[in-house]
């Protein structure tokens, strides 16, 4: 019977597996939403009702995007090894996981993109459309900037997707705190270190939900107070 | 200045416009009414260049602007200012924000964008709400927001669809203003789609009815205030039956339309001393057609010389609708 891991150092591990898990979420966040957004676009200004209504290929780019969001992430994980070495140089490790996370998280981006962007309402968009404005502008200045406060949550809801798909980067050697949760305490029945790194997830989750939705709210002008 | 020309447009097979043609007067403003479905929304979204009609044109000094696409399309839509039926103003951006949109659209530079935004400002009486955000502003306030906008690139037309569908009747007074005042102090040709008579009332110059889908009344208001069988008239000009009338205390019993501060005011009271007959008001009333009072009254002449002073009372400018007791059409 092993004495239970020091404080300290259980500190030191989550410290560690905090950077990775960061590391890895923030960067395939960043590239999902780089690519998700414009993926949503499309998609909206594809579909029946959008700005450029092209049934096939709307029919066509929905089905993609499904597929995609319809993949288990740890399917992905192993199914996308050799595109991960091609980009990244190596197929296992923590970087290497940002290529499966990225690719899983862009159709997640590009749904919910679209969602949001369906909810601006046609008749805003029209006045836009009559003043002259090209599509470009449009995108920019009506569909995106009226719906920035939903888009700041939907990459919140990404990031926290996110977290809970690199629990599965141990599969390739990632690290994080998922795989430290998993593997180093649950697997080795180190009770302090399992429960804290939960913990340490709950409240890692909570704070960046709250920054999100603080962002947000920030961006928002609607419902101010009222003459 | 805008013309339509037999505009026809139908979905999925029934027919919504059937031949629509219209011609509105550069600096005047014409109401186009109708009942629900009789397609006044598809006609102010062709105009607007929002939906392609079938056949048909639609010219702006002279420009089919129906055939166009792209950037032709983009150019020419500045032509023609919309306000669009219901909210449609950017809840992100200011009053001012909003306004600026066409003119970003159009490439004015900054600080002439900041010099024309605080132009339109004035001239909707919001100057003091350029930095709100539109749900900081009432409808009423919106809405007069949304016609600055759409007279911001400066166009020769301004279209307004159901400019007042959502307000009480206090605030579409202040919208209507904002709308009269385009036309007046810009010279803006302005072609406004309502259900709502008011507007017609106010500030209309000219009335087409539409019904399925064909106009099936034109004119200039004036004129079809004293037409007998104009909608717009019976629309418009106060109900006379309202109380039970016995006939058989007059000699003559008429509906007479009088249009005018002259007519109104003298007209009557002339007729009576002239002819020696007695004339009483049964009912009716008197209203305003934007500045020109307009009255419609029900009158129980007694007196022997009352047809004459019917007869006189239509040659000086009055119109005698409807003769109920006498001779049919005495002056008609």
């Amino acid at each position: 019977m092993r004495s239970a891991t020091p404080w300290s150092d259980v500190l030191n591990r989550l410290v560690e597996a905090t950077g990775e898990t960061l590391y890895m979420v923030g960067v395939a966040t960043l590239i999902a939403t780089l690519f998700g957004i414009p993926v949503g676009v499309w998609l909206q200004l594809t579909s029946p009702g959008g700005l450029r209504p092209q049934a096939n290929l709307h029919r066509v780019l929905s089905f993609v995007t499904d597929l995609g969001r319809s993949m288990p992430f740890i399917v992905l994980l192993v199914a996308l090894m050799s595109v991960t070495r091609l980009v990244v140089g190596a197929s296992i490790g923590t970087s290497a996981v940002i290529v499966p996370l990225s690719v899983g998280a862009i159709p997640f981006v590009g749904r919910l993109v679209q969602n949001i962007l369906s909810e601006v309402h046609v008749s805003v968009v029209e006045a836009a459309v009559t003043t002259g404005a090209s599509t470009v502008r449009i995108v920019r200045s009506v569909l995106i900037r009226e719906s920035l406060p939903a888009l700041i949550n939907a990459i919140g809801v990404t990031v926290i997707a996110l977290i809970g798909y690199s629990a599965m980067a141990g599969v390739i050697g990632g690290g994080g705190l998922g795989d430290l949760a998993i593997r180093e305490g649950y697997q080795r029945f180190n009770a302090r270190l399992l429960w804290s790194t939960v913990a340490w997830l709950a409240v890692l989750t909570t704070v960046i939900q709250f920054g999100f939705t603080r962002a947000a709210r920030a961006s928002d002008r609607r419902r101010h107070a009222s003459v | 200045m805008i013309t339509v020309e037999n505009l026809t447009k139908s979905f999925q097979g029934i027919p919504v416009l059937n031949g629509v043609s219209l011609d509105v007067q550069s600096g005047s403003v014409l109401g186009v009414v109708g009942p629900s479905g009789a397609g006044k929304s598809t006609l102010a979204r062709c105009v607007a260049l929002l939906e392609r009609p079938d056949s048909g044109a639609i010219r702006v000094d002279g420009t089919d602007l129906t055939a166009l696409g792209g950037t032709a399309l983009r150019n020419a839509r500045r032509q023609i200012g919309v306000v669009p039926q219901g909210d449609s103003l950017l809840r992100q951006r200011t009053a001012a924000g909003n306004i600026a949109l066409p003119l970003e659209s159009a490439g004015v530079p900054g600080p002439q964008r900041r010099s024309r935004v605080g132009e339109l400002l004035d001239l909707v009486g919001l100057t003091d709400k350029a930095g709100s955000y539109p749900d900081q502003l009432s409808g009423g306030q919106r809405q007069r927001i949304a016609v600055a906008r759409a007279l911001a690139a400066g166009p020769s037309v301004l279209l307004a669809d159901e400019p007042t569908s959502a307000l009480d009747p206090e605030t579409t007074g202040s919208v209507l203003t904002v709308l009269d005042r385009a036309r007046a102090e810009l010279g803006v040709t302005v072609l406004v789609v309502t259900h709502d008579m008011a507007v017609v009332r106010k500030i209309c110059d000219d009335v087409a009815v539409l019904e399925e889908g064909r106009v099936v009344e034109n004119g200039k208001l004036l004129d079809l205030i004293g037409d007998s069988n104009s909608r717009t008239a019976s629309a418009l000009l106060p109900a006379v039956d309202l109380n039970p009338v016995n006939e058989s205390n007059f000699d003559r019993v008429a509906d007479v339309v009088l249009v005018g501060f002259a007519a109104v005011g003298a007209l009557l009271p002339e007729a009576s001393h002239r002819f020696g007959v007695e004339v009483n008001l049964l009912g009716g009333g008197l209203t305003r057609l934007a500045e020109t009072p307009v009255a419609r009254f029900r009158l129980g002449i007694t007196g022997e010389r009352a047809d004459s002073a019917l007869e006189w009372i239509s040659e000086a400018g009055g119109v005698v609708r409807r003769t109920l007791k006498g001779p049919q059409g005495v002056a008609a």
